[in-house]
């Protein structure tokens, strides 16, 4: 039975793909349109609930093969899945949000061009992510990888017509398959060690890797992480994929899939275990990134890209969380992270939509009279995220910084709290500019302000309530229902028992933190408007490298973009000047070959042959003329290609 | 003189297609031009003859029945690969309906140079002797040259005819001269008796240095290889389109067959020797098809330096048969080779369909620009290129996937992981140019100056066409073990 | 009695002039005789072959080679006439729209 709901769990939104991609445009209404796609998330969600409550029960992973994809040979690969505590929370997320996400869609895109082309797309990706974290192997979990890739790349660009979401598409797609590649050098080389791809049987047989093999691993299968879950230096495309519709930049960019590099990092734990330079590697990516996303997102003024910076910082807590070996706060973390993003996302738009699809915080001000419900549930987020007990981001933040201080990670715990801090701040800040002080919205918007409809706030509920409550998850702190059910595959969190008052003041002081960051946006943002230009100024260069994201695109197109156009140039001139240098070469050695080497006797040697134009072709505005399509160059080619066989078959033959 | 009627029994399949080609040129002139497309009809039906025929061989998979002497040779190698042949010359026929008719080109020899070029290809992969590979060689190449320049009043398709011509007569000329000296050496032209002749020996004589080079040069041109590719280019996308298809699948996939069957079982003996050879003629070509095709512009031309990548990562099969250790390695290596030739004539085939009947006007719309905005227009069709350049570039769950990863599991098998980390990183490489076509089709807007946007023109002839090709590339990217387990079963013994 | 090498030499001889005729030569109809002369050449290495050896096999494959020759000759002369009505030349080099 519950078998059976594993296998069906991924079916219904495929189903609803096909019926929806195949014959949605043609056979039915937009009405049926979304139906579909949410119904199907919802059944999924139900499934996924039964099968959760079995795994409670019995307590034992499910391994379900759904048929044998590829075999012979020494491999076997079957599109299996195994369902363990660790997938269930992710199940849970993924349909559970997903869901939500769908219905508050169905809102959101209303009257949008191509409305069923975006939930064909949604639940595209929702079977891809549902593969992701439900295979049994490394294979489904690339297949899966691929899928979400694929999708949120038409996601970014759903708006094609706008040139920036064209753009931020392509980037996202090039630096995906920077870690993409990462990922497949990783399965490759436990393909090698391991002679299978299966979970189970890697990690049974994990003991027998040599340390560095497992270094190696590790940081392949980090690149890949680091790539999707865009943590540094891959980070720069999470941002500029914000261009996609806002329900886009819930589901996908913030609560499911950028986490799946935590995920992968989680799964693989034993190999990370094994080596303590891949975890530190892990550590210092996540714990930077925290630090340096929380600065980039004070100054942005974006209100989806402040979002975006603080769903990259975030994730860097997760990472900082694995790489010091809190596997199950990390997982805590997605888990509250997933609820409170996805209502900052959703609210977000809820604002975006009142306002016409205006996005810059510097043309609002002073809605929270105006859509008192979008108002009070960002504000949910806002405190949520910005870790004020007993909402859900300060038990799972917390656990982590918690984590990292008893463990003696105090250059972490460091920049985790420097990190907290900016974050309490620049989430306040953005709440105070959003929704208090005097409205700043030119006339014409101001007019048309008005609440979203019931099937976009309900869902924000929800996930409000769940910010509210779902930190009680974790609670107590390490003993929490969340630690025993993970137990079994994330490992024991704390191995030494660590006093309660210690526990205690470290919640005062991530308590603390919190607070002093919303109070300075109170200072700043809201008793004092005036001070933050008068800062600004002040500081100019800090502040506006940090408005310019550090520089890091710039860095980029400097480093990497301008040398690829250049390759690319070089490429064209290479082809043009040196392969057509070399065949013309080739064509004169040939000749020379035949003739002589001088000059004259080729001279001798064209009248030997008496050929018609030989002097011609020696014109030397033909030899500059760069040009190829010529029949006798590409012969010329075929015959240098010989000579270079015959000198690698001697090599081979004399060694 | 008994078994005289047994040996023509033996190549009856060859028989048909020949018959067949003979009377669609007679029946040509009889047939007024409106009703050409009987004789494409009439080509179908002689190629459904030959599918039952081969085909209900199929439960004797692996029977080698010898004809001629020895000249030619029918096993579940030469089943496997004339399967392959006969749909994919369907396919062709049935693309070239419409194609024809749209190009104003309803010319009734060109069903009967398909068929006499099937003919050659046919005898290509029985050959068991260098003069009825050579023939079989030169059969498919006279006609292709001519189909290549059949779009008279176009300068481009006269310009590919003429240049395939001289080229492909250069590279024939190549491998015959091989041929002679192997010959010379080995006193036989039996692939069994260069075998026996060539032993394991190695390369102690120059001439037979000379010899396999020349082979495989000859062999390499008509593969596509680099440094013998630079035809294909011009010649891609010159051609008319459906005769590009046919070039870029059936003539690959035949001259593989031969090729394989050249080095395997009559030079098996230096294995070592050319397995390196073509170890290295296997990195040139992933490295210049996959750059190269990045700053294409014309789609056929993208194509065709994709066509030459793919000679490349069929080739590390070979390679990995070479090197195979012991004999299931070499196996599979030589499996994964025609299957990935197999996986590969579905998605290219497809993704030829379209750019076929896309049409600006009246004309081909060839440039990558004229696919902007098509997902908006006809999704379905956009849907479709995005399937095809998605397998091409080998993402999962798709049959480019699983051919890519049947070849590079061969190359880790023998040892060769760093070949295949190599070529993962070019197959990483090559979505880039593929999926810009992907992204041009949903992510951009026609440019509204540029006149009439193009469309893809449907017709029902097309429509089985392109259902054939995406149901190959999704059911065996999801299924493979069917067409897995009959490569490995008709893979040719590795000595 | 001449010996084998004499024979393979001429042969070499002929084939590297019909190389090097494909290579410099721009008349499309000289290209093609080049390219009739490279077959020939390796006629003369069956044939010698054939002898020394005492197989018949290398003339069998001689005269099929004769026969592609005039095959392979015909369909080049017709593109050839095809090629020269749309552009009043026969020259190879002019024969180049497709590059790149």
């Amino acid at each position: 039975m519950t078998d059976l709901l594993i296998k069906l769990i991924p079916v219904f939104p495929l189903l609803a793909v096909i019926a929806n991609g195949l014959f949605g445009r043609y056979l039915w209404s937009h009405d049926w349109a979304h139906r579909l796609a949410w119904g199907s998330v919802g059944l999924s969600f139900l499934c996924t609930i039964g099968v959760v409550a079995d795994v409670l029960r019995t307590g034992t992973a499910h391994e379900v093969i759904a048929y044998q994809w590829i075999f012979g040979g020494d491999l076997t690969i079957n599109l299996a899945y195994l369902v363990d505590p660790l997938t269930c929370v992710w199940l849970l997320v993924v349909t559970g949000v997903g869901f939500l996400i769908h219905v508050y869609s169905v809102g959101y895109m209303h009257g949008e061009d191509g409305f069923t082309r975006f939930f064909t797309y949604m639940n595209l990706f929702m079977v891809s992510m549902l593969l992701l974290v439900m295979g049994n192997n490394y294979a489904v979990l690339f297949i899966g990888w691929e899928g979400v890739g694929l999708c949120s790349y038409l996601l970014i660009g759903y708006y094609y017509d706008k040139v920036s979401a064209a753009k931020a598409a392509s980037k996202a797609f090039v630096v995906n398959r920077i870690g993409d590649a990462g990922f497949l050098l990783a399965i490759f080389l436990v393909f090698i060690n391991f002679k299978t791809l299966d979970y189970t049987k890697v990690f049974a047989q994990v003991g027998q890797l040599s340390p560095d093999m497992a270094t190696a691993i590790a940081l392949c299968l980090l690149v890949g992480a680091v790539g999707k879950s865009a943590q540094l230096p891959l980070h720069t495309w999470l941002p500029d994929a914000m261009e996609g519709p806002t329900p886009v930049s819930a589901l996908i960019h913030a609560a499911t899939m950028v986490t799946a590099g935590v995920y992968m990092v989680v799964r693989n734990h034993a190999i990370f275990d094994l080596s303590p330079v891949a975890m530190e590697t892990v550590a210092i990516v996540g714990g930077c990134t925290a630090l340096f996303a929380a600065t980039i997102g004070l100054v942005q003024t974006d209100i989806k890209r402040v979002l975006a910076y603080s769903t990259v910082s975030q994730l860097g807590y997760m990472f900082l969380g694995c790489g010091i070996g809190a596997y199950t706060a990390a997982v805590f973390h997605v888990m509250t992270h997933a609820f409170f993003k996805a209502l900052l996302f959703l609210s977000a738009g809820s604002v975006i939509h009142a306002l016409s699809g205006e996005q810059d915080i510097r043309k609002m001000g002073g809605l929270s009279k105006k859509i008192p419900w979008t108002y009070r549930l960002f504000l949910i987020g806002t405190v949520a995220i910005a870790g004020i007990p007993p909402l859900a981001g300060f038990w799972s933040k917390d656990e982590i910084m918690g984590h990292a201080f008893v463990h003696h990670h105090y250059v972490f715990y460091g920049l985790a709290a420097l990190g907290a801090f900016l974050t309490s701040f620049y989430m306040f800040r953005l709440t105070y500019l959003t929704f208090y002080g005097p409205s700043r919205m030119d006339h014409h918007t101001e007019e048309h302000v008005h609440e979203s409809p019931m099937v976009m706030v309900g869902p924000l509920m929800a996930l409000g309530l769940l910010s509210l409550v779902g930190g009680f998850l974790g609670f107590p702190p390490e003993h929490g229902w969340l630690h025993q059910f993970l137990a079994p595959v994330a490992g024991v969190g704390g191995e030494h028992e660590v006093g309660t008052g210690l526990v205690l003041t470290l919640m005062m002081i991530a308590t603390g933190i919190a607070l002093l960051g919303w109070g300075l946006a109170h200072y700043l943002y809201s008793m004092n408007p005036a001070a933050p230009d008068r800062w600004a100024a002040k500081a100019q260069g800090i502040y506006n490298t940090l408005l310019n994201k550090y520089y890091v695109d710039e860095l980029y197109d400097v480093l990497v973009v301008e040398p690829t156009k250049k390759l690319g140039l070089a490429l064209d001139w290479f082809d043009r000047v040196v392969i057509d240098g070399i065949v013309r070469a080739v064509g004169t050695m040939a000749e020379l070959g035949a003739a002589g080497s001088t000059w004259a006797e080729k001279h001798v040697i064209y009248g030997g042959l008496n050929i018609i134009g030989y002097g011609n072709h020696l014109l030397a505005k033909q030899w500059r003329q760069l040009q190829s399509g010529m029949v006798h160059h590409y012969a010329a080619i075929i015959i240098a290609g010989l000579f270079l066989l015959a000198v690698v078959i001697q090599l081979i033959v004399q060694r | 003189m008994t078994s005289y009627g047994a040996d023509l029994l033996v190549i009856l399949p060859e028989l048909i297609v020949v018959g067949a080609a003979c009377l669609l040129l007679v029946l040509e002139p009889l047939t007024p031009p409106s009703r050409k497309e009987l004789l494409a009809w009439l080509s179908l039906g002689a190629l459904a003859l030959c599918i039952g025929l081969t085909g209900g061989q199929i439960s004797v998979l692996n029977l080698r029945v010898s004809a001629f002497s020895d000249l030619v040779v029918v096993d579940g190698y030469a089943r496997f690969w004339k399967l392959l042949l006969y749909g994919v010359t369907g396919l062709t026929i049935l693309m070239s309906l419409p194609y024809l008719k749209a190009e104003r080109l309803q010319l009734g020899e060109y069903y009967g140079f398909i068929l006499l070029a099937l003919s050659g290809m046919m005898v290509m992969v029985s050959g068991a002797d260098l003069l009825t590979i050579y023939l079989g060689t030169e059969l498919m190449s006279l006609s292709l040259y001519v189909m290549a320049g059949l779009k008279r009043s176009s300068p481009r398709s006269l310009e590919a005819s003429a240049k395939y011509f001289v080229l492909g007569a250069f590279s024939s000329g190549l491998l015959l001269y091989g041929i002679s000296l192997l010959y010379g050496v080995a006193g036989g032209t039996k692939l069994g008796a260069v075998a026996a002749a060539i032993g394991s020996r190695g390369f102690d004589d120059p001439l037979l240095l000379i010899a396999t080079i020349l082979l495989a040069a000859g062999f390499g041109f008509k593969l596509a290889v680099v440094p013998f590719h630079m035809w294909t280019p011009d010649v891609y996308q010159g051609a008319p389109t459906s005769v590009t298809a046919f070039m870029a699948v059936a003539s690959k996939a035949a001259s593989f067959a031969a090729f394989l069957r050249v080095f395997v079982e009559g030079l098996g003996g230096l294995k070592a020797d050319w397995s390196n050879l073509f170890l290295l003629l296997c990195l040139v070509t992933l490295i210049l098809g996959n750059l190269v095709a990045i700053v294409q512009t014309n789609i056929k031309r993208m194509l065709a330096y994709s066509s030459i990548a793919h000679a490349g990562y069929a080739l590390i099969g070979l390679v990995a048969a070479g090197r195979g250790m012991g004999e299931s390695g070499g196996a599979s290596g030589l499996a994964s080779v025609m299957l990935y030739l197999a996986l590969y004539a579905f998605m290219t085939l497809g993704a030829f369909a379209v750019i076929g009947m896309f049409r600006k006007g009246g004309l081909e719309g060839e440039d990558i620009e004229d696919f902007a905005g098509l997902a908006k227009r006809q999704p379905l069709a956009a849907f479709l290129m995005l399937v095809f350049m998605v397998s091409l570039a080998g993402i999962p769950p798709t049959a480019g996937f699983i051919g890519k990863f049947y070849v590079f599991m061969a190359a880790v098998e023998a040892g060769l992981a760093w070949l295949a980390v190599v070529a993962l990183i070019f197959a990483a490489i090559s979505a880039y140019y593929y999926m810009r076509v992907v992204m041009v089709m949903y992510m951009r807007e026609p440019d509204p100056s540029a006149g009439e946007v193009p469309q893809l023109v449907a017709s029902p002839a097309l429509t089985v066409v392109l259902a054939c090709a995406v149901a190959g590339v999704i059911l065996f990217g999801l299924f493979p073990n069917p067409l897995v387990s009959l490569a490995l079963q008709s893979v040719l013994p590795l000595k | 009695m001449v010996p084998l090498s004499a024979y393979v030499a001429v042969s070499a001889v002929l084939f590297i002039t019909g190389l090097l005729g494909v290579l410099i030569r721009r008349n499309f109809i000289i290209v093609l005789m080049a390219v009739e002369i490279m077959l020939n050449a390796a006629n003369i290495n069956l044939v010698a072959f054939s002898h020394y050896l005492e197989s018949m096999a290398g003339q069998l494959v001689a005269l099929f080679v004769i026969a592609i020759a005039a095959g392979e000759a015909a369909v080049g002369l017709a593109i050839i006439i095809v090629v020269f009505r749309g552009k009043i030349s026969t020259n190879v080099d002019e024969m180049n729209v497709l590059k790149w």
